[in-house]
C-alpha cells in the first residue's frame, strides 16, 4: 500500500451542489477537506463598475443580475438607496407592492433552495418539485411585472405598475396551492430519513463565527440570534405587518434547511396582510425631466434590507449626475460564501462542501461581483 | 411549529404523483399564452415611428441601433432611420417602449424564435412582428411607466388686465429652475434641427441650459443665428412642430429656452463668445441693402470671415420688420438693440436713415465687390377697389403702413397713430392680430374701451395665425370672426360706416391652391369707422436700376435664385422676404447661406485659398 497523498480538487463550477459559475479549490487529505480557497472570476460582470456607466433608470436592468434567484432584492435596495439620496417620497401603495414582491421572491428563493438540496444529496424529487411551485410564483411575476425572472419591477420612486385586482386573485390561490404543498414537502425532504442523515451536524457554523465573520440572516439565525432587519430596523412598510422571525439554536445544515420552511409560512402571512391592507392611489413618483436626463442629488447613502439570504445592502454616493457615482453592493452571502468557505470547510469532509454551500444560501454573484 | 422527526415511510406517499397528470407542458403541441403585460418580441408601426433613436439611448444593453432604411423616404418631422433591435443583447427590460416618443414600439406577447441563423436574431421591428404574425400587444406604457416628461413648464405672463393698455412684454421668460427643468424634457433627437430653416444646433443649446453652461449656449446660438435675442421671442418656431415631443405631449419650449440662454448670460461673458471667431479684415468689401434679419445676419458671418461690411437702411433704425413690423409687447426694442449691437461690435458698419436709389445702387456696385439685397416686403398690401369696393378711402389701412407708427408711438419718436372707435381688420395671419392687439391697446389709452374685429377667411380649425395669438388676443377683448370674406366697405357721406362680409364656403381647392368661395346670400354687416388690412406685404424693386432688373427674374414677387442667394449677376446675391417670403428665421438662413456663397465668390475672386 503507498501512502495517501493529498490532492487538490476543483470544486465547480460545474458541479450539482455549487451555485452559479464559482468555484472553490479543495486540498484533501483523503476525504477530509484539509485547506479550501474560493476561486472567482468565472463570473465577473464588474457589476459595480458598470453601474457608473449607465444612468439611473439603466441600472435597473443590470442589478438584479447580482442574484438571479431573488433579484428583486437588488431593484428594491438600488431604488430605496436612490430615494434615499434624492429624498424622494414613495406612495403608500407602492411600498405595500413592494413588501408583496419581496416576499414572494422569499418564498420562490426558499423553495429553490428547499429543492436545492437535491442536488449535493441526491434526491431528486425534491427540485422537480421545488421548481414547478416556483413556477407558480414566477406565474404572478410575469402577470404583475411582464417578465418572469428578471422583473425590473421595483424603480427609484415606486414600482413600474399597479397591480391589479384579479391578479391578487390568482396571488391568494398561489398561496393557498403552495401552502398545501408545503407539509409534503415536509414528508418527503425534511421527513426523510437520508436527509436528516446527511445534513444533521453537518455544515455547522458556531454563534461566535457567524458574528465575527458578519453572517447574518438564516444561517446566523440558525445560532438562535433572531437578527432580522425587516424586525431590527423595519423598511418599507415592515412594521404594519405581524410576522414571526424562526430560529433555533444550532446552526446546522438541517435547521437551516428547517428554518427556510418555517419562513415560507411567515411570507404567505406577510402577503395576505399585504393584500387586505394594501391601501388605492399612485404607484410611482418620477424625477424631473425624461429617464435619460434624471439627476440624484449629490449625496450617499447606505440601504440594507432583509434578503432570502441575510442582510443586504447598497452603499451608493451620488456626485449629483445622472450616473451612480459609486455603487457597493453588500451581496447577503458574501460572509459565508468567502470567509465561510475558507474558515469553516477545512475540517469537514469533501461531500459536505456542496452541502455547505446550498444551506449557506450562497448566490455565486454576490461574492464574485 | 414541530420539527420534523425522521420517517421512513414519508416520502413513499410522494409515489401519488405517478399517477396524476404532469404539470409541464409540450411545446410546440401545447401553447402557452403570455401574460398580459409579457415583454415580448418588439413591433413597430412605421408610419408612426419617426427615427427619433430616444429607444436606443435609453437601451441599458446598447441591444438597439439606429439604421437607415434602404429605399426608405422619410416624410418631415421624421429622419429615414429606423430602430434595429439584436436579440442577443436585448434583455427585454422595455424601455424602450417606455420612452417612445410617438408610441410606435410596443412589445408582443410572443416569445418563441427559432432560426438557425444567428443574424436573424437581429431585427428590424414593424408591426408584422418577428414571426409575421401581427402579434398581440404585450407591456403597454401608462402614465407610471412613462419615462418622458410630456407637459411644458408653463410660462409665466401678464395677465390680459396687466397688458392690455400697454406695450410692455408680457412673456416673463424662465427662471433658472424653470428652464431647467424644461430642458431635461429634450431627447436630444435633432430632428428639429433638420426642420429649423438655420438648422440650428437646438438639442446643444438645450443641453447647455440642462448643464448650467450658458456661455457655451450662446456659443451654439451663434454658429448659425445672429439674432437669438429676436428669434427667442418672435420665431415662428418650426421646430417646435415636429419635436418629437409633440407626438405624445407638448413639445419643448424651444423659443423660450432660447430667450432663457439670451436673456440669463452676462454681457461681458456673451461680448467673449461673439467676439471670439472674429478674423481679421482682410481683402474684400461687401454692401448690403436692408437691415432685417437676412441682412443682419449675411453681414454677421461676412464680418467673422473677415469681410468689410457695409450695412445701409433707408429706415432711422436698423432691424427693419423686426423693428417696425412686430409690436413692441412681443419684441421689445431692447432685446433687438442688444443683438444688434453685437453686430455691430465685432465691425459691421451700419448706416441707418441711407436710402438706396438707382444712382446710388451703381455707386455701390462700383465701391464694393458683393452686394446683398435683403431689402423685405415693406410696402402693405391692399385689396384694390375693384375686389373691395371702398378700399381707396383714406380711414382704409394697410397693416404695414401702421405698424411702424406704432412702433415709433411706442418708443417715443412719434405721434399715436389714429385709431377708430369701432376697428374691423381683415386678415386672420399673424400680422392681422399683430394690427388687432395694438389698436386695443392704443384704443383702451385712447378711449378706455375696446372695440375690435378681426375677420377671417378660414375657418378656426385652419387659422393662419398661431394659437396663442388667438387665445391671448380673446383675452385682451379681441373678437374674431371666422369663415368671412370681404365683399364691400361701406361708406355714407364720406364716411366708413362699416365692412359687408359674406360666408367663405372653402378657402383651397382639391388641389390645395387658394380659391376661395362665398355664399354671396349668407352676409354679416360689421359696423367699423376704421378698417385695417392685413393682406399681405409686398417688395419694392424701385431702387434697383433698370438694366439689372430686366434680367432678374421675378417669381410672384420674389427675386429668383438658388439655395445660396446666387442670382443671375454673379457679384448680386439676394434673401430674406425677397427670396423666400416673409419670414424672419429664413431670412437668418437666408443670411447666413449667402454669406457663404459671397465668401466662395470673394476667395475665387481674390485667389485665398
Amino acid at each position: 500500500m503507498g501512502e495517501i497523498k493529498a490532492l487538490q480538487l476543483f470544486h465547480g463550477p460545474n458541479h450539482p451542489g455549487m451555485h452559479g459559475n464559482f468555484s472553490v479549490h479543495i486540498k484533501v487529505d483523503g476525504d477530509i477537506v484539509v485547506e479550501a480557497e474560493a476561486n472567482p472570476g468565472m463570473l465577473h460582470r464588474g457589476f459595480e463598475k458598470l453601474m457608473e456607466r449607465r444612468n439611473w433608470m439603466q441600472n435597473i436592468a443590470l442589478i438584479l443580475r447580482v442574484c438571479v434567484v431573488e433579484p428583486d432584492i437588488n431593484e428594491a435596495a438600488y431604488s430605496m438607496a436612490v430615494e434615499t439620496i434624492e429624498g424622494m417620497d414613495v406612495p403608500e401603495r407602492a411600498q405595500w407592492i413592494r413588501v408583496m414582491i419581496l416576499e414572494m421572491a422569499r418564498i420562490a428563493n426558499h423553495l429553490m433552495s428547499l429543492g436545492g438540496i437535491g442536488g449535493p444529496t441526491g434526491l431528486y424529487t425534491g427540485p422537480n418539485w421545488a421548481l414547478v411551485d416556483r413556477d407558480l410564483i414566477l406565474d404572478i411575476f410575469e402577470k404583475i411585472t411582464g417578465a418572469r425572472v428578471y422583473h425590473m419591477y421595483i424603480v427609484p420612486g415606486g414600482v413600474r405598475q399597479d397591480v391589479t385586482d384579479e391578479i391578487l386573485k390568482d396571488l391568494e390561490k398561489v398561496l393557498d396551492d403552495i401552502e398545501k404543498r408545503l407539509p409534503e414537502y415536509r414528508e418527503l425532504i425534511l421527513e426523510h430519513p437520508i436527509i436528516q442523515k446527511r445534513t444533521k451536524n453537518i455544515a455547522v457554523l458556531t454563534r461566535d463565527q457567524a458574528l465575527s465573520w458578519g453572517v447574518t440572516g438564516i444561517a446566523l439565525r440558525a445560532t438562535g440570534v433572531d437578527y432580522d432587519v425587516r424586525k431590527y430596523d423595519p423598511y418599507l412598510v415592515y412594521d404594519k405587518v405581524e410576522f414571526d422571525v424562526p430560529t433555533v439554536d444550532f446552526s446546522d445544515a438541517y435547521n437551516r434547511l428547517w428554518l427556510k420552511y418555517q419562513e415560507i409560512y411567515q411570507s404567505i402571512r406577510i402577503i395576505r396582510q399585504v393584500i387586505e391592507k394594501m391601501p388605492s392611489g399612485k404607484v410611482r413618483e418620477k424625477l424631473p425631466g425624461n429617464a435619460l436626463k434624471w439627476r440624484v442629488k449629490k449625496g450617499d447613502a447606505y440601504v440594507k434590507l432583509e434578503s432570502a439570504r441575510g442582510e443586504f445592502g447598497y452603499y451608493m454616493v451620488s456626485d449629483g449626475g445622472t450616473k451612480p457615482y459609486r455603487v457597493f453592493v453588500r451581496g447577503a452571502s458574501y460572509p459565508q460564501g468567502l470567509l465561510g468557505i475558507e474558515k469553516g470547510l477545512p475540517g469537514t469532509r469533501l461531500e459536505d462542501v456542496a452541502i455547505w454551500l446550498d444551506t449557506m444560501g450562497v448566490c455565486a454573484p454576490e461574492i464574485d461581483r | 411549529m414541530d420539527k420534523p422527526k425522521a420517517n421512513l415511510f414519508s416520502s413513499i406517499k410522494s409515489l401519488k404523483y405517478l399517477f396524476k397528470k404532469p404539470v409541464t407542458i409540450e411545446i410546440p403541441k401545447v401553447y402557452r399564452e403570455a401574460a398580459d403585460r409579457y415583454r415580448g418580441f418588439h413591433t413597430n408601426d412605421w408610419d408612426k415611428c419617426i427615427g427619433c433613436g430616444t429607444c436606443s439611448e435609453i437601451c441599458p444593453t446598447n441591444a438597439i441601433r439606429m439604421e437607415k432604411v434602404p429605399g426608405y423616404e422619410a416624410g418631415n418631422g421624421q429622419t429615414d432611420e429606423r430602430p434595429v433591435i439584436d436579440y442577443g443583447r436585448c434583455c427585454w427590460c422595455g424601455f424602450c417602449v417606455d420612452i417612445c416618443t410617438t408610441g410606435s414600439l410596443k412589445m408582443s406577447k410572443d416569445y418563441i424564435f427559432i432560426s438557425p441563423d444567428a443574424n436573424d436574431f437581429i431585427y428590424i421591428p414593424d408591426e408584422e412582428g418577428i414571426n409575421k404574425n401581427y402579434p398581440e400587444e404585450g407591456y403597454r406604457r401608462n402614465d407610471e411607466t412613462d419615462l418622458l416628461e410630456l407637459e411644458r413648464v408653463i410660462m409665466g405672463h401678464l395677465s390680459a388686465e396687466e397688458r392690455g393698455d400697454s406695450f410692455i412684454e408680457y412673456v416673463r421668460g424662465y427662471s433658472k429652475e424653470e428652464a431647467i427643468r424644461e430642458a431635461s424634457r429634450c431627447v436630444e433627437c435633432g430632428i428639429c434641427t433638420y426642420t429649423c430653416p438655420a438648422h440650428m444646433n437646438i438639442p446643444e443649446y438645450i443641453r447647455t441650459i440642462w448643464e448650467d453652461d450658458l456661455e457655451k449656449g450662446v456659443e451654439y446660438l451663434y454658429k448659425t443665428n445672429p439674432l437669438p435675442g429676436v428669434c427667442g421671442r418672435v420665431c415662428t418656431h418650426k421646430c417646435e412642430s415636429v419635436c418629437s415631443l409633440g407626438h405624445r405631449g407638448e413639445p419643448i419650449a424651444i423659443r423660450w429656452l432660447k430667450r432663457y440662454i439670451v436673456d440669463n448670460t452676462p454681457d461681458d461673458e456673451y461680448e467673449k463668445v461673439v467676439l471670439a471667431e472674429v478674423s481679421k479684415p482682410g481683402k474684400g468689401k461687401v454692401a448690403i441693402i436692408g437691415a432685417g434679419p437676412a441682412g443682419l445676419s449675411a453681414a454677421y458671418y461676412l464680418r467673422t470671415l473677415g469681410y468689410e461690411v457695409d450695412v445701409f437702411e433707408q429706415m432711422p433704425l436698423a432691424g427693419g420688420v423686426m423693428r417696425y413690423g412686430i409690436p413692441r409687447y412681443r419684441l421689445p426694442d431692447e432685446a433687438l438693440d442688444r443683438d444688434i449691437s453685437f453686430i455691430e461690435k465685432i465691425g459691421v458698419r451700419i448706416h441707418t436713415n441711407y436710402k438706396v436709389d438707382k444712382e446710388k445702387f451703381k455707386e455701390l456696385k462700383e465701391k464694393y465687390d458683393a452686394v446683398f439685397l435683403s431689402t423685405g416686403f415693406f410696402t402693405g398690401r391692399k385689396l384694390p377697389p375693384h375686389i373691395l369696393p371702398g378700399s381707396d378711402h383714406t380711414d382704409v389701412i394697410a397693416a404695414m403702413d401702421f405698424l411702424p407708427k406704432v412702433r415709433d408711438f411706442v418708443r417715443g419718436m412719434g405721434e399715436m397713430p389714429e385709431v377708430g372707435e369701432k376697428v374691423v381688420i381683415i386678415g386672420g395671419g399673424n400680422v392681422g392680430f399683430d394690427v388687432g392687439r395694438s389698436v386695443v391697446r392704443l384704443q383702451r389709452m385712447k378711449y378706455g374701451k375696446v372695440d375690435v374685429t378681426i375677420t377671417a377667411l378660414e375657418s378656426e380649425d385652419i387659422l393662419p395665425a398661431d394659437r396663442e395669438e388667438l387665445e391671448e388676443g380673446r383675452e385682451e377683448g379681441l373678437k374674431v370672426v371666422f369663415s368671412r370674406g370681404p365683399k364691400e366697405i361701406v361708406i355714407e357721406d364720406g364716411k366708413i360706416k362699416g365692412l359687408l362680409t359674406v360666408k367663405c364656403l372653402r378657402v383651397f381647392d382639391d388641389e390645395g391652391k387658394f380659391n376661395p368661395q362665398f355664399d354671396e346670400e349668407d352676409k354679416l354687416f360689421l359696423e367699423a369707422d376704421q378698417i385695417f388690412m392685413a393682406v399681405g406685404q409686398a417688395p419694392d424693386y424701385n431702387y434697383i436700376p433698370d438694366d439689372i432688373m430686366e434680367k432678374l427674374e421675378i417669381v410672384r414677387g420674389k427675386i429668383k435664385a438658388d439655395e445660396y442667394g446666387r442670382t443671375n449677376f454673379e457679384w448680386l446675391f439676394v434673401g430674406g422676404d425677397i427670396k423666400e417670403g416673409p419670414d424672419i428665421i429664413h431670412g437668418i438662413a437666408n443670411g447666413h447661406n449667402a454669406a457663404k456663397a459671397i465668401d466662395e465668390y470673394l476667395r475665387k475672386k481674390y485667389g485665398i485659398e
